[in-house]
């Protein structure tokens, strides 16, 4: 019937692109959640009136994760072609979007765990201190594990984005199923091929949003 | 066990300078329990938070348990810190660790081995009374329980020094008293020196030994509690010593009862320690020709003793009256004549 319905899909090529995208979505992923949290955490000390506080780096990191939140997608592929070129030595496959995807990727989410380490209690890491913890016990013990529901459900919504930003990569030649979507849909009018590369990326969407969804009310004991 | 010296701190901000603490200085002795009470605004909690090098003073030195405070930095003041701790209003708990990870948190902090830990703590949920709670979210705990496991934390480490910031300003009546009288089981079970900070008189009364009064910045008035009950000096202190020994609408009473009673006098008698003992009513009518009219009274415990007061009429010939009233004058008994009608 799937045949019928979808005559010009063919399984094997849809099953590796699906299988690119995963790829790429979880690499990304991965690699925007350390850097994210790290620019993020970063953000927050440096602020005023905490730990590290220091108007300039907080400036510097501010205005780095702005400037690449802006650029649109599609733009930074472009502008990080020369990058990407030197880091990978090519511009085509799945790991050539992933530079992309990480800087696109990253100062969204390091604002998400900015936000999401500004509603800790102040009261809470000054009980630290009282107690007299280091700074390292306080950012693993207080404060990523005081913000993980936070930081889980805005990683839900980066994966997210990050799937369709893998879409947008593969437009240019990174590979999966927006690359098939394009090049075996679009430009064949071959319209079945979309819709299939659409309903697979719409399932993924809701696995990732349903996994994160489980992950934050178990984690969250507020 | 505690000494400020010459203590000032100033806030700078755009809108100008403001002195939240001028010119404090003070002893605290090992194992007392000594209060510090303002309303809001008064610089008590900069002051207790400076005990701890939470905040430094602009000027003067803060000395708790042989450390320099106001000077050690790094890993001396994290140390020191770990002998004087301290329990909050809003407890601050991490709402995502239990009641055991919460109580062990400050003994990873101090690098104690897996196994201590867990012995420590459950010794500590005994000794706060925690039994069962254990492996409970701070969520599913009640404001008083929440408020034991932030005393189980800040002894973990056995400390010298407990700084209690407003920690019953939270709380119900009942349970306030209920940690109050925790706190004093701690403080003569393990010596522990308490410092605390509060707006309720209540609260120095119940267990305080020695009460410091501040007001914008200042310490006003400074003594052992009973002192300043029985003879508060600032106007300020006696405010603060009417919340507990007169009920809010005593005024109102009174001024009533002076009125209902044209004739005689209304006096106010204020007992101490053993004086509240005696049979003062009974001497009184016995000896002089004057009715008695009781008209209002109470008795507050303190640490050093018991304070009361009495509101009474007396009513006879002027001459006797005075005669009655210079009788308990003789008795040592605060007396004060509320009016003449």
């Amino acid at each position: 019937m799937l045949n019928e319905w979808f005559p010009n899909v063919k399984w094997d090529s849809m099953w590796e692109a699906t299988m690119e995208t995963l790829y790429m979505t979880a690499i990304s992923v991965l690699a925007t959640f350390i850097l994210g949290a790290i620019l993020g955490l970063l953000l927050f000390l440096t602020s005023k009136g905490n730990i590290w506080e220091n108007a300039a780096i907080n400036k510097v990191i501010s205005a780095f994760v702005n400037i690449f939140r802006s650029i649109p997608f599609i733009i930074l592929i472009v502008l990080l072609i020369p990058f990407t070129k030197f880091l990978l030595g090519t511009m085509i496959g799945e790991d050539a979007a992933l530079p992309a995807l990480i800087i696109g990727a990253a100062p969204f989410y390091a604002r998400m765990v900015e936000i999401g380490l500004r509603e800790i209690d102040k009261g809470v890491i000054e009980a630290a201190k009282s107690m007299g913890a280091k700074t390292s016990t306080i950012i693993w013990k207080v404060l990523l594990p005081e913000s993980m529901p936070a930081l889980v459900s805005g990683i839900t919504v980066t994966a997210i984005a990050l799937v369709g930003y893998t879409a947008m990569a593969g437009v240019i030649g990174a590979g999966g199923l927006g690359n098939l979507a394009y090049l075996e849909g679009f430009q064949r009018s071959r319209s079945d091929v979309t819709l299939m590369a659409t309903v697979i990326i719409l399932i993924i969407v809701f696995i990732i949003q349903f996994i994160g969804d489980i992950i934050t009310t178990k984690l969250d004991k507020r | 066990m505690i000494s400020i010296k010459d203590v000032q701190k100033i806030f700078s901000s755009k809108k100008g300078q403001v002195k939240a603490v001028d010119n404090v200085n003070l002893e605290v002795k090992e194992g007392e329990i000594f209060g510090v009470i303002g309303y809001s605004g008064a610089g008590k909690s900069t002051l207790i938070r400076m005990l701890n090098g939470l905040e430094l003073p602009t000027h003067g030195s803060v000395t708790v348990a042989g450390n320099e405070v106001s000077k050690i930095k790094g890993s001396k003041l994290r140390k020191a810190r770990q002998e004087i701790s301290m329990i909050f209003q809003h407890f601050n708990l991490l709402w995502s660790r239990t009641v055991r990870e919460n109580i062990a948190f400050p003994l990873e902090i101090a690098g104690v081995s897996r196994q201590e830990r867990l012995k420590r703590v459950d010794e500590l949920i005994k000794l706060v009374g925690l039994e069962g709670r254990e492996d409970a979210y701070p969520s599913q705990l009640s404001g008083g329980q929440k408020q034991r496991v932030g005393i189980a934390r800040a002894l973990a480490n056995n400390p010298k020094v407990l700084l209690c910031d407003e920690a019953t300003s939270a709380l119900d009546p009942q349970t306030t008293d209920s940690i109050l009288e925790l706190l004093v089981d701690i403080n003569e079970r393990l010596g522990l020196t308490i410092v605390l900070i509060t707006h309720e008189m209540h609260v120095i009364r119940k267990i305080c030994h020695r009460v410091a009064v501040m007001e914008g910045g200042r310490i006003v008035e400074i003594g052992p509690v009973l002192d300043v009950f029985r003879n508060p000096k600032a106007v300020i202190t006696k405010r603060f010593v009417q919340q507990v020994t007169e009920p809010e609408e005593t005024k109102e009473t009174i001024d009533h009862l002076v009125d209902l009673y044209p004739k005689g006098k209304v006096v106010q008698l204020g007992f101490v320690g053993e004086s509240a003992e005696q049979p003062l009513i009974t001497n009184l009518i016995r000896n002089f020709q004057v009715t008695v009219n009781i008209l209002q009274g109470k008795i507050s415990q303190t640490q050093n003793g018991s304070y009361g007061t009495l509101f009474i009429h007396v009513d006879g010939e002027a001459e006797e009256v005075a005669k009655a009233i210079e009788f308990i004058h003789s008795q040592q008994v605060g007396v004060e004549v509320i009016s003449n009608a």
